[in-house]
């Protein structure tokens, strides 16, 4: 099962072993452009994670943090994808920071700023430190992007994920709240709404349903009616689903965006309600893990595009990895760093800071 | 709060706190919200708080009729805010405690504070059925708060009664002092509901309460209350004029004079509720509680019953038949809260009947 992913210009760690980590090792392997998945990184020795990592040629290590972060300079990664918890990425953040190793976190720590790859504006390729926000969020505030961006900022955004009880782990039922809270929060930052809502339903049916996620938005009443605004914001909303495609596969509209006239109800607005389904690619999790495979599939594109800026802008801007390990020691032949300075003297864009934008 | 205390309050044969061999929680303004649209006003809920207080009514369960936050596009907004709903019930009731329904992914921690500001002091947690451990976290801080708890295992008739008695023990582990079986589609028959509610009291009996809450759609609500009794429910959900979702809840006044022929003390006062249903309830009815086809076929397919207004409104809004979008959702197996699946549902059935590659297309 040996699949080619040494070599690429910049290395990974994954903290965390489970489901999600297994997963992103996957996508990672099979489709990053500039990222090699090199280090597995557990708490628990005996974890199939772990040892399903070292199968696929990865380091692993029950070590945590701790050892990865007495690694030699030049072996440390260019970037950490972390997927334990909020608790835990709270503590790690700063001490990755120090190293000048950029963090892509999975957890609602919210450490970083909210990340969703398909909203560009949204994406910083110079942040040391994003945060995937929710799967659920992952799934729809792209769309309530695509709104705010042709209706001015909407009064109120809602969105509704629905998940196979087999998708959603332990940490999930456990901080329930956290879910709706982070996601109706990033519905305000990232999709722009003035107030957001979120709700999440676990459904145990079997066999177990895809993942499906609704999205209501209030929008002006001449929205409602069909015409040329109506077809800008249907227009604006397909793009975005044919962007999140782009990085989700298994991303799509169960039907054309539903329009209701407004009602007193709704302060004398109306609604477009988005109907959404996400099919996982398959990589580790089955195709009813949609929620899962969203937010891993998210975190590995960003990932990308963070490490392309990476590359590009090596002695530039904010604290770096390269940066930080050019600045105090030459970088060992064939290290990440070495790569990295080699490729920016190949293609000098370093002056060029509109050539940043992935 | 220490230990002790913690497993005193956890022990709840005293829960009921009177002579009352069982208490009656009415939630007409909670699952009564549903046919109402969640348009209840201030007066209406001071009027129907004033007569179930004065019958002696011991638990009032005020909120949206999905719980707390349930205020939204996908279950319909309240007219007037909850929290003032629920201020004006507790200034309003002398004895009755003022409940809450929290459905955890709907509702957070944060509802539940400011629902407690607003006067409750219990708190009806409810989840899926198979979804128990989804409720650790809002018991968790209930029990912090003081606040009495309840849990709901909604859709009940989906699962086993060994099944439901183990979900019933991840409740009570997580703070709950009262299970209830909920048949939240109206769908289960008599010894269905007696089974599941003996298998709970069997399984946490010991540590908590086991209760009841029944939906008219077969017409089994009262009956499946009074089995629900006799197998050792000692809490049960009822409403006035049977106001609630689908064709309706139990109706309080029913139950009443049912476990007072049976000589079961409720310690309510029959003719006060008889006033209040007649008099008070009946006259704001949207429409008079009805098995028509939409929640018989909840009943038959197993669905949520506050599913109804919302399929008839997709109906409406789509030309394709409430019964058949409902029994559709059955089939699907979608669960409480899903109601944006209606609307899916119905989109579907829509394009259907447009596909001429479909037999039987119009």
């Amino acid at each position: 099962m040996a699949e080619d992913f040494q070599g690429r210009p910049t290395t990974a760690a994954i903290i965390g072993s489970g489901n999600i980590g297994t997963d992103l090792m996957f996508k990672l392997i099979r489709r990053s452009k500039f990222i090699t998945p090199k280090y597995m990184i557990g708490i628990d020795p005996r974890s199939d994670g772990l040892a399903r990592a070292e199968r696929m040629g990865l380091i692993p290590s029950a070590g945590g943090l701790d050892w990865l972060l007495s690694l030699p300079t030049e072996e440390l990664p260019d970037i950490v994808f972390d997927a334990t918890s909020a608790k835990a990425h709270a503590a790690a953040a700063p001490r990755l920071a120090e190293k000048g190793i950029v963090a892509v976190d999975l957890t609602p720590a919210a450490v970083g700023p909210f990340c969703s790859p398909a909203v560009s504006d949204n994406v910083d390729p110079a942040s040391m430190n994003v945060n995937m926000i929710t799967c659920g969020g992952q799934a729809t505030i792209p769309i309530v992007y695509a709104v705010t961006r042709v209706t001015g900022q909407p009064e109120y955004a809602e969105i509704v994920a629905s998940l196979s009880s087999k998708g959603a782990g332990p940490g999930t039922r456990a901080n329930i709240d956290e879910f709706t809270e982070t996601t109706a929060k990033a519905i305000e930052e990232v999709g722009g709404a003035k107030r957001g809502k979120a709700i999440i339903i676990l459904n145990p049916v079997e066999p177990p349903m895809k993942m499906r996620n609704t999205v209501f938005v209030a929008v002006p009443a001449e929205y409602a009616e069909p015409g040329p605004k109506q077809d800008e914001l249907t227009a604006s909303i397909k793009q975005m689903v044919a962007e999140v495609q782009k990085y989700v596969p298994g991303y799509s509209m169960k039907s054309e965006p539903q329009y209701d006239a407004p009602r007193d109800i709704w302060g004398g607005l109306a609604r477009v309600a988005v109907f959404l389904e996400v099919v996982g690619a398959g990589d580790y999790l089955p195709d009813y893990a949609g929620n899962l495979d969203i937010i891993t599939a998210a975190s590995a594109h960003i990932g990308d595009i963070l490490m392309e800026y990476r590359i590009a802008h090596p002695v530039k801007g904010t604290p770096q990895h390269v940066e930080f390990r050019a600045a105090t020691e030459a970088p060992l032949p064939g290290s990440a760093a070495a790569r990295a300075l080699k490729q920016a003297a190949a293609h000098d864009t370093s002056k060029d800071a509109e050539g940043a934008k992935a | 709060m220490t230990d002790q205390i913690l497993k005193q309050e956890r022990t709840t044969t005293d829960a009921v706190g009177t002579k009352r061999a069982v208490r009656i929680t009415d939630t007409t303004l909670r699952d009564g919200s549903h046919p109402m649209r969640h348009m209840f006003t201030e007066q209406q809920v001071r009027a129907i708080v004033r007569e179930l207080d004065d019958a002696n009514i011991e638990v009032i369960e005020v909120s949206h009729g999905d719980g707390l936050g349930g205020s939204s596009f996908n279950y319909g907004f309240s007219g007037t805010d909850e929290l003032k709903l629920i201020r004006a019930a507790a200034d309003e009731a002398k004895r009755a405690k003022i409940a809450a329904l929290l459905l955890p992914g709907v509702g957070t921690v944060a509802d539940l504070k400011r629902a407690q500001d607003a006067g409750i002091s219990v708190v009806r947690v409810a989840t899926h059925c198979t979804e128990a451990d989804t409720s650790y976290q809002h018991f968790g801080a209930a029990r912090d708060l003081g606040l009495e708890t309840v849990g709901f295992l909604m859709l009940s008739h989906r699962v086993s009664p060994e099944k439901l008695a183990e979900q019933a023990a991840i409740q009570v582990d997580a703070g709950c002092q009262c299970v209830y079986v909920v048949d939240s589609a109206g769908a289960l028959i008599l010894d269905q509901a007696k089974d599941r509610v003996a298998a709970v009291v069997d399984r946490i009996g010991k540590d908590a309460q086991v209760g009841f809450h029944g939906h008219q759609n077969l017409s089994l609500g009262v009956a499946n209350s009074i089995l629900a009794y006799q197998a050792g429910a000692r809490q049960i959900d009822g409403a006035l004029s049977a106001l609630g979702a689908g064709a309706g809840n139990s109706p309080t006044e029913v139950l009443a004079v049912n476990f007072e022929r049976l000589g079961v003390n409720t310690e309510l006062d029959t003719d006060k509720l008889l006033h209040a249903a007649e008099n008070v309830v009946r006259p704001i009815l949207p429409a008079l509680p009805y098995m028509d086809r939409g929640s018989i076929t909840q009943g038959q397919a197993g669905v949520y019953s506050s599913f109804l207004k919302h399929a008839e409104r997709a109906a409406e809004r789509y030309g394709v038949p409430a019964h058949e979008i409902l029994a559709r959702i059955g089939e699907r197996g979608y669960v409480g809260g899903q109601e944006d699946m209606i609307i899916d549902v119905a989109l579907e059935m829509l394009n259907e009947q447009s596909d001429p590659n479909i037999v039987g297309a119009k």
